[in-house]
This record gives structure tokens, sequence and C-alpha cells, in this order.
């Protein structure tokens, strides 16, 4: 198992580099001058000279790629070209509104979708199954920024006035203050890597608000977030749901699962010792697969919600192109989506035996 | 030995002439299938839609980008039918006018043409492409396992729907580069879904006993394995169709796929989400659309995957 995971670990650089490459090059690719997106149309070619001069672009793209690599390695994404921030500061600030939703969009997505699969597939071809069945299509079929703006209008404007009514858009009710975790430790001067940890702690209203002890601010953001976890998570529950139950009936049709009956094992055991451990292998897969689209469906979602997370801010960068930022958010998701697939692998491993021998 | 088996069979009382009728798999599978309820739905709403879009001209009473202006039709009216107790001097709106004074009904019927051809021609063209590299890299392992996949790692590493907004800024906004894009991004779904029941499948015992009798490689490859892993592929493949519908109208709906006056689904709902709270028909209806259309895709996969499963009984 070890030797497995050394060598999973290792083929993961060249997949590192090769999501460093592509999106450098795919950024490199949008066709327009940065400088004229920046500085406006009638900026003038001195100007412009003088724009490409401070960011690097009058240099050979393979230079541009190593000092980019080089800079990357040492944790520095550069500094956005609209608004001459850290890129770090930016990333600092959106992911952890896009990594809660995704969050809870997986929990919600998995917790029920497994349940939603194995009760159909145990009760198969009953009512319940049926059920199951036909919510889970309808689910699965649904546009993601539909269902959003559906739930907007059912729970903000529909059952306005009843205990059920939730806020449509935003991460916290107007007016809330919520002091930065550098303010609050006193660490308004730190640098680099001790800087950005605390400030993406401190972007994440749900982890903040507990520190400080901020109850109230915490139920609020996760108010704020049921909608757009479940529009995001909905997708997701319905898929995971199917292949669960095709998987499930799958395994209850093999043999072994006629020999635990057969010993006379508990219905309860046989399912879940015997049927759900062998059907495991595709659900993780897709559980897997799922998260890229809990991702995109947060990026369409959150333009919905109007939540200030990666997705607005990555369609922002890229109309108006500003590479550093695109570069990063995407460099950075990939890593995140890549980690994933590598946990699904392993746990390939550990569910079926016979693929780390090979 | 060949002697000892067959000797019960010839033993055996001869059987009416229509029981040894043989019946072809496909026949078999095509039974199946039309018993099967799910099938039998999604199959009936496919067809619905294949209709509407051949013979959208006849069904839809305005062209999709006519402007119905008259006396007292406001922008964004609410849906008016005769039959529910519409003023009939009102023309019969039967999903009301969008913003620019358009009839939503007829815009929906044109944007079946659209959402069909976006997910037969992306879907066919991923699958093909994500089988083949799947299936190599599955049964071949070692190197070419590892560089078709760290490749089809590269792309799976962005979110699809990232990854299609990526292409579409690079290619340009519309609706042909979006099919581009979107066919492009779930070629590695394919892909690896194919090679992980080509993994699973390569250790089963049938495909060791076409090995110890001489099987060639291409030969156990694509007539024992493959075969046998094309389930999963025709679940996720049908999955596949609702995805790339449901991607197209996403980058539609953040403006960079088809453009106006296009009558396409998703870009009808980002045209109009701001209407949401005074105007939801114009959110409601389009949306219901593609949810139909998807289900139908979903439906029959669904019955397929039953009906193609020769262990399970119909």
């Amino acid at each position: 198992m070890w030797r497995f995971l050394i060598r999973r670990l290792l083929l993961l650089l060249p997949v590192m580099l090769g999501i460093l490459i592509v999106t450098f090059v795919l950024v490199r690719l949008i066709p327009g001058d940065p400088c004229k997106a920046m500085l406006g149309e009638r900026a003038t070619e001195e100007k412009c000279n003088a724009f490409r001069e401070r960011f690097g672009l009058n240099d050979a793209i393979p230079i541009q790629f190593v000092r980019y690599f080089g800079s990357v390695l040492q944790g520095d994404f550069g500094t956005s070209i609209k608004n001459g921030r850290p890129v770090t500061d930016v990333l600092a600030e959106r992911l952890p509104m896009t990594m809660e939703l995704t969050f809870f969009a997986t929990l919600f997505a998995t917790a029920f979708g497994i349940a939603l699969g194995v009760i159909s597939a145990v009760r198969h071809n009953t009512g319940v199954d049926v059920g199951a069945m036909v919510f889970a299509n309808i689910g699965v079929s649904m546009p993601v920024f539909w269902l959003g703006l559906m739930l907007a209008y059912i729970f903000a404007l529909a059952l306005k006035g009843t205990p059920f009514q939730l806020p449509p858009s935003g991460r916290l009710t107007a007016g809330t203050d919520l002091p930065s975790l550098l303010k609050v430790w006193g660490m308004e001067d730190a640098q680099g890597i001790q800087r950005f940890v605390v400030l993406l702690i401190s972007n994440s209203v749900l982890l903040n608000s507990l520190i400080q002890g901020r109850l109230d601010v915490f139920a609020d953001a996760l108010r704020h977030l049921i909608l757009p976890a479940a529009a995001v998570g909905t997708i997701s529950l319905a898929i995971i749901a199917r292949m669960t139950r095709g998987a499930m009936l799958d395994a209850l049709t093999q043999d072994y699962v006629r020999v635990a009956r057969a010993k006379g094992l508990a219905e309860r055991a046989v399912i879940l010792k015997h049927t759900f451990r062998n059907a495991l292998v595709p659900i993780v897969t897709i559980i897997g697969l799922q998260v890229g689209g809990l991702l995109s469906g947060a990026v369409l979602t959150e333009t919905v919600f109007s939540l200030p997370g990666v997705g607005t801010q990555i369609v922002d960068a890229i109309i108006a192109r500003d590479y550093p930022v695109v570069q990063a958010f995407t460099v950075l998701i990939a890593i995140i989506f890549v980690v994933v697939n590598l946990i699904v692998d392993l746990s390939y491993a550990y569910l079926n035996p016979r693929i780390r021998v090979s | 030995m060949q002697e000892s088996a067959s000797a019960p069979f010839a033993a055996a009382p001869a059987r009416p002439a229509e029981q040894l009728r043989v019946q072809s798999p496909f026949v078999r599978t095509v039974r199946r299938l039309l018993r099967n309820r799910s099938a039998q739905v999604g199959l009936a709403i496919i067809t619905l839609l294949v209709l509407i879009a051949l013979f959208a001209d006849v069904i839809a009473p305005y062209a999709y980008d006519q402007q119905i202006r008259q006396s007292g039709l406001r922008r964004r009216s609410p849906p008016c039918i005769h039959l529910l107790g519409c003023d009939r001097d009102k023309p019969q709106l039967l999903m009301g006018l969008d913003s620019n004074f358009r009839d939503l009904f007829s815009r929906v019927v044109y944007g079946s043409r659209l959402s069909l051809q976006i997910g037969f021609l992306t879907t066919g063209a991923a699958i093909l492409i994500g089988t083949l590299l799947g299936a190599a890299a599955g049964y071949a392992g070692g190197w070419a396992d590892n560089a078709i996949m760290r490749i089809m790692d590269v792309l799976l590493a962005f979110p699809s729907l990232l990854l299609a907004i990526a292409i579409v800024s690079v290619l340009g906004p519309g609706l042909i580069n979006t099919l581009l894009a979107v066919a492009i991004v779930s070629i590695p779904v394919y892909a690896r879904v194919v090679r992980a029941s080509v993994l699973s499948v390569k250790e089963m015992d049938y495909i060791a006993a076409s090995h110890a009798l001489g099987a060639s490689p291409l030969r156990i490859l694509f007539v024992r394995i493959l075969p046998n892993s094309l389930t999963p592929l025709i679940v996720v493949g049908t999955l596949g169709i609702a995805t790339a519908i449901l991607d197209a109208a996403g980058l539609s709906f953040l403006g960079l796929g088809a453009q106006p006056p296009t009558p396409e689904w998703g870009l009808m709902l980002g045209e109009e989400r701001n209407s949401v709270f005074n105007a939801p028909h114009l959110v409601f209806f389009p949306g219901i659309a593609i949810m139909i259309t998807v289900l139908g895709f979903n439906l029959l996969g669904d019955g397929l995957r039953d009906a193609l499963d020769p262990r399970r009984k119909a």
C-alpha cells in the first residue's frame, strides 16, 4: 500500500506541471491585448510598452513561463493587473466562500444521495424505489442556476413572512459586522504564508464567527448558505443516488450475496457488509467526479446568489484579462480537484485489493 | 471430451419448433427496453421533443425573433390562455412575453432544435474519443495507461465548466465554440469510466480463460472486455447528454455561449434572471424545457441500463 501511495504521489508532479502549462498557455491564448483591456482602447503605444515592461509581458513566452513557475513554487502568484493587489490576498478573500459552499453542497449531496440510493436498491421496484428515482431523475435534470433562481423565488418571496423564509442573496445580512482576524489577533503586519493562512480562516465567515464566539453571525451565515448549497448539491445528490442504486443492484445479483444470505446472515449485514462495501468503488468514483461539477455549480450559483466567491471573481478576471488572477484561481482549483482525485484512487486500492496488486 | 459434453443435449427430448427459434440478443434487448417503464417515458419525451424540433415552424405561432407590439400588451406580460378565461381580445400567449416583446412559447419551441443538436453532437464525439482512450489505457496498462490517464487527469483537474469557460474565452463566445468546449471537457469523464470498468472486468475469470485459450489481445479487448464494460458507460453517457445540455446552457447563461437573439434556453434564462421576482414565468418556462429534455435522456438511459444487463430480468 505504501509503495502504491508513493508512486501515486510522484505521478502527481507531472499533473501539477501539466496544470501550470495548460493554464499558462490557455491564458496567453485569450485574444486581445491585456494592456488595452486594462488601460482602455485609447492607451498610447508608449503607455502600453511601459505596462508590458512592468508585468514582463514583452519577454518570450517560455521565459515568462519559467519566471511564473519559479514564483509559484515560492507561493507568489504575482499582483493583479486590474487593481495591483497581491493575488494571494484576492485568493484568500474569495476562496473560503467557494470552499464553504462546495463543502456543504458535497455533504448534502453525499449524505442524502447514498441514503436514497441504498434504500432504493434494497426496496427495488416498490413505491419507495419509484418515488426516490422519480425525484432523483427530476433532480439530475435541473440546471443549477435555474434551481437557484426558483429556490430564491420560493423561499424569499412565496414563503415571505413564514418561518421558512430564507435570504435570496449575499453572504451575511446587510449591516452585520465581523472584524477580520488579522485585526482581532493584532497581526496586521503579518506577511507571507502566515498572512495568507490567517486571511483564509478570517474570510471563512463560518470559521471566523466560531473563533470569535459570534454564534448569531454563524447562524446568519449558515442561513445564507442553505439555498445556494441546496441548489449546487441537488444535481450531485441525484447522480450519487442513481449511481448508488445501480451499483447496489449490480452487487445484489452477485453470488457472494446469495451465499451470505444462505449462511443465514441478517439482511442488514448482507446489505451493509457484503453488498455496500462491494458497491463502493463506482460510488466513490462518482463522488470524486462530482467535486468538479460542484465547483462548476458553485461558479454559476454564486452569480445567482451574488456571493463573493471564486466563480464571480474568475468570470470578472477573464473578461478583464487579468492574467495573474485567472491563472492563480484556475491552478488552485485544479490542485484541489487533483488531490480529491488522488484520494479517490487511493480509496479504489483500499476497496479493491486486486487493483493495488497490479 | 467433446462427445461427453454434447451427450446430454443429444439425449434431451426434441422441443417444439417455435421454442428452438433463436432470438438475437439485439431483438431481445429491444424487447426488454420497450417493456421498461423508464424507457417508455424517456422515449416518449424524446420522440415528442424531436417532433417539436422538426415541426417548430408549424407549432410556434410566431417567429422566435418577432416582436408583438399591441395596445394592452406590456413588456414581460404574463401568460394569456383563452381556455383559462383570458380576455379573447388579447392574443393568446401560452408562456407570456419576454423583455423584448417576443412570444416566449415560440422561443421555447425553437429552442428544442438547439438543445437536441447540442446534446447529440457533443456527447457523441466525446464518447467515441473517450471510450477509445479509456479502453486503451485500462487494457494496456503500464506507460500507455500512465500517459493517457495523466493527460486526462490534467483535463479533469479543471472543473468542466471552468475549463469550458476558459476554452470559450480563447475561441471566442458563440454556439459552435461552446459545442467544441463542452465536447472537449467531457472526454476525460468517459475515458475514466471506461478505464475503471475495463480494470475491474479485466480481473474476471472469463478473461483469464480467454487468455488461456489463446485469444488475441485485441479480441479480448473488443469482444470480451468492452461489451461487458458498456453498461456503466451508457448510464454515464445518458447523464452526459444531460451534462452537455446543462453545461452549454450554463455557458449561455453567463453570456459566453449562444448570442442573442438565438432562442437558446440557457441564454433565455440568463437574459431574464433579474426578472425572477416580478416576472417569474420568464425564468420558469425555459428552465422547465431544459429539465424535461434532460429528463427524457436520463429515463431512456435507465431503461437501456436494465435492458442491456443480461443478469437482470426485465
